[in-house]
């Protein structure tokens, strides 16, 4: 069985190399020029304890004299905190890093849940039918009808009523994953379920139910990497939305606490000096940071997404 | 004899993909005469299709014609621009494709698509094409045409589609019609019953037909004379009784051979061996060369030309001449 | 001793409901549409036989072969295997024994096969669900046994199905079905989707595994020259019913119902002898609502008042079964 999934995945290599879509990959400059700066952004947040100058979320290094300083290159600034500090003493550099890092963590992690979620549900319902589709079709079809920031809202503002408040803040990461991925998996679920629903009719899965295979197997092992097509596309758009609903989120001050901040979060802080002088700073950078890189992840999907399509090939 | 309404010269079309040049028509030449019904007759990937969407101008970019000639009524049409060639195609030259099931718009009437068809080649008002509409249903066998000239193609069932479908193409008056598979996602009785129609539209209009097709059967009751093509190319070509009954070209021996008959049972079906090239790995010499039981040194090299047979002509060297002489 | 037939059904009816939803219904005032697909349908299959199913599309041949294989189930009547009713098998357990023994083969070769899957695989699933093969190399050694008596080569089990023909995908095909062994196999079109040179490869293939395996097939087409090669007995079907069966060589030489009679009229005349042939008009109605009495009779030359109204049942006629009025009363001419 293992060496059957090697053998399955040496060929998936090769056949990726060769494929299409490395190649439309390579012609299109502006999808190459977004994969580099996501690819830098990325690096940049993973390797964030390595490069960062300095801890924001230590609260013991923090030093209020160097509150609110400007830039390195400014008046007043210093090059140990070379894009300045917040009101706290933060230097904006790591906070943007650790930012990034938190906002991409949480990101990843809600599109991972709502990949989840989505394909199971869409795979049962599509493969299932009868009333277990139409109740799962029914309930994200009211989903839908929400919009994706409300219900997030709405997950995020339970769970702090049922939570002790002393709790709020070191559960507030798993919290917000939750409450995006709770508003985003109704897009691969039906997705999932309509190519479920056409592969199921194919014959090779007849095939497979008059030679006996187990319902659940013939989900999993003959329709499922069928379904799986527009999947990745939609993951890839839905990173950049979570992205931004996690930022949104935080920024609306449900998300993450400013002792850990994410860049929405910073934002947040920022926009309460939006008529002084250290805006610049404080909130402008941050938002830069945010959204080059909801940016870069869109455009990859984007590109993803149209290269993926036979029809415009 | 008349001159030919059709004349394809030394067509040559070649597709550019990533892998390289593939040459899908190579050479092919045929003519087709006023009111006559020529059968192409191959199977999937002889480029029997490709052909006849050379010659009406819808070949598929990046498809080109990468040389020789089409002519139509002595005039080239194959370097015509796209606009000229619209103005042929429909009112000289009519199609009808495989699947009737989209080949009609699924938004409109059939009576509006034919009265805008009738429109677009033939001057002439909304009522006077409505009448020609009606006509033109009545002649293909459309039973009760006032009521259901304002039906919705998913309200005919296939064969009656298929007539609609043909009622376009004639709606223009054309003298030639590329017929591709017209019967083949057609039950068995529709397809009589189709065959039966263009046999008679062919009579009525002197309309010429290129009946492009896989089914032998089919080429055996309509057409005048049939050609033959493998991979790319033209390998027999002559009057419809002479190559069914006396293929002389190994190809089309194999495969009248292959074709179950309803006369004595056999135990096997004569079978070809191995399958048809793919465009990217066509042998030298003749293209059939690994497949043919009677092959020999000649034709692993060169590329035989077409040459007579008995009533037809063939692209075999076991037809050539000096051969001939020598075997008597 | 009368020998079991290793298949039989029995009544065999199968409708599908195609009702518009609940809500519509309510609206509109519609009733329920069913769609009769096989309406009463009986014959047997001998071992070792092969039993041809002929009709044009809507007659419900396809519907048969796969309530037969358990891919429906009947909605009134049984299906027989080697005596056993298949009704009576409800657990997982009591049928996988069952569907070894039965496998199928379908018409379309580029569907009929998992894209994203090796033809290794492929060919292996039925030995893995049955767990006959031992061991990694045991399923190697028989998937490549199995590639090699479909005539591709060991070295084709690496590969993945876009890369064949559609002539080779059914035989990928084939050596799927006959990897567990079974005794019987459906036969959907096979070769309707192939090329003529390619089909006589194919069907002098199966010939030659049905010899070699002792199987015995159930091959549905709608090309009767087809089956006029590969049946030793022939059913007639037409809008769910079994109209007319019997041994090949007789159906073919002396066809009785008037359906039969216009199908073998149908067949392309390759010995040119100039036949007219004359089609008989019309088209065949919906199976949703099909004709009353004897459901051919719209197009029939020779209906009556009785056809008309009165739906007739599969009559012995010399030695074949017909159902037909006007055969049973002796007024139509004689064959062609």
């Amino acid at each position: 069985m293992a060496s059957e999934t090697a053998a399955l995945s040496a060929g998936l290599r090769h056949r990726l190399r060769d494929s299409d879509l490395f190649r439309s990959f390579r012609r299109s400059p502006v999808t190459v020029v977004a994969a580099a700066i996501t690819a830098i952004l990325v690096l940049a947040a993973l390797l964030a304890p390595l490069i960062a100058p300095h801890n924001p979320y230590d609260a013991a290094s923090l030093n209020l004299l160097d509150a609110r300083d400007p830039p390195a290159w400014q008046a007043g600034g210093d090059w140990s905190y070379p894009l300045g500090t917040d009101d706290q003493g933060r230097d904006m550099l790591s906070a943007i890093l650790y930012g990034m890092r938190t906002s991409l963590g949480i990101s990843v992690a809600a599109v991972l849940l709502a990949m989840a979620l989505g394909i199971a549900l869409g795979l049962l319902a599509g493969y299932a039918g009868g009333w277990i589709d139409t109740v799962i079709m029914r309930i994200a079809d009211v989903q839908l009808s929400f919009p994706v920031i409300l219900i997030a809202l709405l997950v995020d503002g339970i769970a702090r009523a049922l939570l002790p408040h002393a709790q709020q803040d070191r559960i507030a990461p798993y919290v917000i994953v939750l409450a995006i991925a709770s508003a985003t998996w109704v897009q691969f679920a039906r997705t999932v379920r309509g190519s479920t629903m056409v592969e199921r009719a194919k014959e090779y899965v007849q095939a497979a139910r008059v030679t006996g295979v187990h319902p659940a197997l013939i989900a999993w092992r003959h329709v499922l990497p069928n379904a799986m097509g527009p999947v990745l596309v939609i993951a890839t758009l839905n990173l950049a939305f979570a992205i931004q609903t996690e930022a949104a989120l935080s920024f609306l001050g449900l998300g993450l606490p400013v002792t850990e901040p994410s860049l929405g979060t910073l934002i947040r802080v920022g926009d309460d000096f939006i008529f002084s002088g250290e805006w610049r700073w404080m909130l402008l950078y941050p938002a830069i940071a945010l959204a080059g890189l909801a940016l870069a992840v869109n455009m990859l999907g984007d590109w993803l997404r149209d290269a993926l399509n036979p029809k415009l090939r | 004899m008349p001159a030919a309404l059709l004349e394809v010269e030394h067509l040559r079309i070649e597709i550019p993909t990533r892998r390289g040049l593939l040459t899908a028509i190579d050479d092919v030449s045929f003519a087709i005469a006023p009111g006559e019904v020529l059968g192409v007759v191959g199977e999937s990937g002889a480029g029997k299709s490709i052909t006849g969407s050379a010659i009406i101008g819808l070949l598929e970019p990046p498809s080109r014609i990468a040389g020789g000639r089409i002519l139509f009524d002595g005039r080239r049409i194959d370097d015509l621009s796209g606009e000229a060639m619209r103005r042929i195609r429909g009112k000289e030259i009519g199609a009808i494709f495989q699947d009737p099931l989209t080949s009609l718009d699924p938004l409109f009437t059939v009576g509006r698509q034919l009265e805008e068809t009738i429109r677009t080649h033939l001057a002439l008002d909304r009522a006077a094409a409505r009448r020609r509409a009606l006509a033109l249903l009545q002649e293909v066998g459309i039973p009760a045409p006032e009521q259901r000239i304002d039906h919705y193609p998913h309200e005919f069932s296939g064969g009656m589609r298929q007539r609609v479908v043909i009622a376009l193409a004639l709606a223009g008056n054309p003298r030639l019609v590329i017929a591709d598979e017209p019967t083949t996602a057609l039950d068995v009785s529709i397809q009589a019953q189709i065959i039966q129609l263009l046999k008679r539209l062919t009579r009525e209009h002197g309309m010429a037909v290129m009946l492009v097709t896989h089914d032998m059967g089919v080429i055996a009751e309509t057409a005048h004379r049939v050609a033959v093509m493998y991979a790319g190319r033209l390998v027999e070509l002559g009057p419809v009784r002479d190559v069914v009954m006396r293929p002389q070209h190994p190809y089309t021996a194999g495969l009248m051979a292959a074709i179950p008959s309803l006369g004595e049972r056999v135990e096997r079906l004569r079978q070809i061996e191995g399958t048809m090239p793919r465009l990217s790995e066509i042998p030298s010499g003749c293209a059939f060369h690994p497949r043919c039981p009677q092959v020999f040194a000649r034709c692993r090299v060169e590329r035989p030309e077409l040459m007579p047979a008995g009533n037809a002509t063939v692209a075999c060297w076991l037809h050539a001449p000096s051969r001939k002489t020598a075997h008597g | 001793m009368v020998e079991v037939p290793l298949v039989s059904v029995a009544g065999l009816v199968r409708h599908f409901d195609v009702s518009p939803p609940l809500l519509n219904r309510m609206l509109e005032r519609r009733g329920r549409r069913l769609l009769k697909a096989v309406d009463g349908v009986d014959f047997s299959i001998g071992r070792g036989e092969t039993f041809g199913l002929v009709g044009e599309s809507g007659c419900g041949k396809s519907t048969v072969a796969r309530v037969i294989v358990g891919l429906h189930a009947p909605t009134a009547g049984r299906v027989l295997f080697d005596g056993v009713d298949m009704a009576t098998l409800t657990t997982r357990a009591e049928r996988q024994p069952f569907r070894r023994r039965m496998q199928m083969i379908f018409q379309d070769p580029y569907a009929s096969l998992n894209p994203r899957w090796r033809v290794r695989d492929i060919i292996a699933e039925p030995l893995r669900t049955h767990g006959i093969a031992m061991g990694r190399s045991d399923l190697d050694t028989r998937v490549d046994a199995l590639l090699t008596q479909v005539k591709l080569a060991p070295a084709d089990g690496d590969k993945y199905p876009h890369e064949f023909s559609g002539g080779q995908r059914q035989r990928i095909s084939i050596a799927r079905a006959i990897a567990a062994t079974p005794d019987f196999l459906v036969l959907d079109e096979p070769t309707s989707a192939l090329d003529v040179s390619v089909q006589a490869q194919i069907l002098n293939l199966l010939k030659d595994l049905q010899r070699a395996l002792g199987l015995t097939f159930l091959f549905i087409s709608h090309n009767l020259a087809v089956v006029h090669h590969v049946s030793t007995t022939v059913g007639v079907m037409y809008l769910g019913r079994l109209i007319e069966k019997a041994a090949t060589a007789r159906l073919f030489a002396a066809p009785r119902h008037p359906y039969t009679r216009l199908l073998l009229a149908t067949i392309p005349d390759l010995a040119m002898s100039g036949r007219a042939r004359e089609p008989v008009a019309g088209e065949v109605p919906s199976p949703i609502d099909p004709p009353s009495g004897c459901a051919f009779h719209p197009r029939c030359p020779f209906a009556n008042a009785r056809c008309r109204a009165e739906r007739p049942e599969l009559r012995a006629d010399d030695e074949t079964l017909v159902a037909c009025h006007g055969v049973e009363e002796g007024r139509l001419p004689g064959a062609p």
